[in-house]
């Protein structure tokens, strides 16, 4: 966490008070959280009110893929890139197998991109069927940025309210709700060095989800349950630092970046690149390394000390080939193979030094012991 | 620094502390759990089983505890294949297999051991219940809980890098440590079974995967006393579940003699008949020193031991027990001892 989210947060952990409460400990309360929602919709071009806070990207997507879907009735079609998140693709799973909801997985390019033309032709078929749209703003396994901009506009020729999951773009990439056109648009706490369990649903005024979760309707009666004042002062204050900051970060990490992709590639020939070259996270890097177990690469990194990630993980943590990759056109066997780098605040040119310095010998070993 | 070491971590008990131990000698440990089941259930019901999602949290809980690297390694495919599979076919041909040797043979020591070997270990690291000396193989101190028995169809390449922290130590020295550590699984259950049969119900297990065919059950002299489903469902030496109406002409118990599967016939008899003094094995393996001083050889998991001799000859070994034994299958392994050191093993292929 960011030292100045610390204390924002562990300032307000010694004082009492509900933020609901008409009494002078709960107007104090109050007082806090609505400055900090004036503070993350300050920095990210939305409105104070269009602030919903959640606790965190996950419910934020649930919230706005299955509550879009039924404030949407009866109309039964979910349209996603087929990249999301499972956050967001899971609730959408959920609504197919228990309540007739019909999910498009949008196909993407070998980049991870979807085009507008493939949104445009899928709610083509049948616009007055699609509940609602959403496309991620930039993919949190191989960084690829989607034109958001674009699909948002689409879904709008036709009325449909578009969501997209900005938990990866927030803090690393120029975000506006309004430039975005999107009606809804999610954000988490602990991407960009708040506190974990907290995030946002934006959600655009007159725009009303039904509520995932019942109760006191707190948030403009879309989300219910006492509100984590402490978590939420430490977000905004992240979140005003990490926007204040986007431009000179993204900068550093995208030229870091670009030297930690020439330098792998020469020193393992035959790295693939995934994701987009250019329209993509500044601090992400994904490879393929053929014939290797991705698996077994990360364990030879991380006993030297290079920490990185492979796809993701099922319940009982065996690797599985990533949904991302298998959607970018890629053979299981090379989706298994892959690892992201992940660069952020405290990267320096020294983290490319060393990963450089055992990474051959680890992609040779990894190979010798090949794919089980 | 020492070695580098894989501890292969179940999430039981034993595996925990084994690891522990390795890792407190000032060895460089990696915690791996092995998936072996392509489609793990969340949740252990009693004492069976190493393939649930809650086995792997907890050897996960208890590398954090112990502060190594964990990760998982998914040998569902292997597993499948050179165990659940073999065990099927073993069955199917009327021997009786042991599953868990079979894991050791083939999956711990063969498949993870390369795997492990290819990435730069020295050596795998597991908690049976058994000693490992120079590379020499010998029984637990806890005879109860021994299982060199299960690690005796080892190769000397094999043992060469496995490594068993826990034989000079009884079960409840293990539990005990295990609390003393923080270990949260000090308390689990002892694993038995068969890992792979979740409800325990081997024959139902079989049934699905070879059918049912009715056969018939003879007695000695070849006279139909009853019908059966499936010669798979019979191990010789059982008693129970043969579902014979007629009680036999002396009144006596009737047990199974043999299994022929490919008549699908099952052949009982009295207890008398099931006792065996000539044992004739495959190929041995051996894999301690040479034999000296009171031979012994046992015949299945925690099974009996027997005094005995033996020769090799023609690719054969030939063991002559010194009192008889009763339920000696096919398939099952011998494992013969010189006092309590591992000497060899062969698999059984025929009993008189």
């Amino acid at each position: 966490m960011l030292p100045e989210a610390i204390e924002a947060m562990t300032e307000q952990l010694g004082r009492v008070g509900n933020a609901s409460s008409l009494h002078a400990a709960g107007r104090r309360v109050r007082r806090v959280v609505e400055e900090a929602r004036e503070t993350i919709a300050d920095a990210l071009g939305a409105r104070p009110s269009e602030v919903v806070f959640t606790s965190g990207g996950t419910e934020a997507d649930n919230l706005a893929v299955k509550g879009l879907y039924w404030a949407r009735g009866p109309r039964k079609r979910i349209l996603l890139s087929s990249v999301e998140h499972h956050a967001a693709l899971d609730p959408a799973h959920w609504l197919a197998d228990s309540q007739g909801a019909r999910v498009e997985l949008l196909d993407v390019d070998e980049s991870g991109r979807l085009h507008p033309d493939t949104l445009r032709a899928a709610i083509a078929d049948d616009p007055d069927s699609v509940a609602m749209v959403s496309v991620m703003w930039a993919n949190n396994e191989v960084g690829t940025i989607q034109p958001v901009h674009v699909l948002a506009a689409v879904a709008h020729d036709h009325g449909i309210p578009f969501h997209t999951d900005a938990v990866q773009a927030v803090g690393q990439l120029p975000v506006s709700f309004a430039d975005s056109g999107a009606d809804a648009l999610t954000l988490s706490g602990h991407k960009i060095g708040g506190p974990m369990g907290v995030g946002a649903l934006l959600l655009a005024r007159g725009l009303t989800p039904v509520s995932v979760q019942h109760g006191g309707g707190q948030e403009r009666d879309v989300r219910s349950g006492t509100l984590d004042a402490p978590a939420i002062a430490g977000f905004a204050t992240a979140v005003r630092i990490a926007v204040k900051k986007q431009e000179e970060h993204r900068r550093r990490l995208t030229e870091l970046r670009d030297e930690l992709i020439e330098r792998v590639r020469q020193a393992v020939p035959g790295v693939v690149l995934n994701g987009d070259p250019r329209h993509r996270l500044p601090g992400n890097a994904h490879f393929s390394f053929p014939g290797c177990e991705g698996d077994a690469l990360l364990m030879l990194l991380d006993a030297k000390g290079v920490e990185c990630s492979t796809g993701s993980a099922c319940s009982a943590g065996v690797a599985q080939p990533s949904h991302v990759l298998l959607a970018m056109g890629a053979e299981a066997a090379s989706a298994r193979g892959s690892l992201r780098f992940t660069l952020g605040h405290t990267s320096t040119g020294d983290d490319i030094d060393r990963l450089i310095e055992v990474l051959p010998a680890a992609v040779e070993r990894a190979r010798r012991a090949g794919l089980t | 620094m020492g070695l580098r070491v894989l501890a292969a971590m179940s999430g039981g008990v034993d595996s925990a502390v084994a690891a522990a131990r390795i890792a407190e000698a000032g060895h460089d440990v990696t915690g791996v759990h092995l998936a072996l089941s392509a489609n793990p259930r969340s949740h252990r019901t009693g004492a069976r089983g190493c393939c649930t999602i809650e086995d792997s949290r907890d050897a996960r809980r208890a590398a954090d505890v112990i502060g190594i690297p964990f990760y998982i390694w998914d040998m569902a495919e292997r597993f499948q294949r050179d165990v659940v599979e073999d065990f099927v076919a073993e069955y199917a041909a009327g021997r009786t297999p042991n599953p868990c040797l079979r894991c050791n043979e083939k999956i711990k020591f063969a498949a993870v051991l390369d795997r492990a070997l290819a990435l730069g270990f020295d050596a795998v690291a597991t908690g049976h219940h058994a000693r490992l000396v120079d590379g020499v193989l010998s029984r637990s101190v806890d005879h109860g809980k021994d299982q060199s028995y299960v690690l005796g169809v080892l190769t000397r390449e094999q043992l060469r890098h496995a490594i068993f922290p826990l034989g000079d130590s009884t079960k409840a020295e293990v539990r005990a440590e295990a609390a003393r550590r923080g270990l949260t699984v000090a308390d689990k259950p002892d694993s038995h079974d068969i890992c792979f049969i979740a409800d325990g119900d081997t024959r139902g297990f079989l049934a699905e995967r070879l059918g049912s065919a009715e056969g018939r059950i003879v007695d000695e002299s070849g006279e139909v006393v009853g019908a059966h489903q499936g010669a798979h469902g019979f191990t010789v030496g059982q008693r129970k579940g043969l579902r014979i109406d007629r009680p036999a002409a002396d009144g006596r118990p009737r047990y199974v003699l043999s299994i022929e599967p490919v008549s699908n016939t099952v052949t009982v008899g009295p207890r008398s008949a099931l006792e065996v003094t000539s044992i004739t094995c495959g190929p041995p393996v051996w894999n301690g020193p040479a034999p000296s001083g009171d031979l012994t050889v046992q015949l299945r998991a925690h099974g009996e031991v027997y005094g005995c001799r033996f020769e090799e000859s023609g690719g054969e070994l030939r063991i002559e027990l010194d009192r008889p034994a009763t339920g000696v299958a096919p398939g099952q392994a011998a494992v013969l001892y010189s006092g309590p050191t591992v000497i060899g093993s062969a698999t059984i292929s025929r009993a008189a």
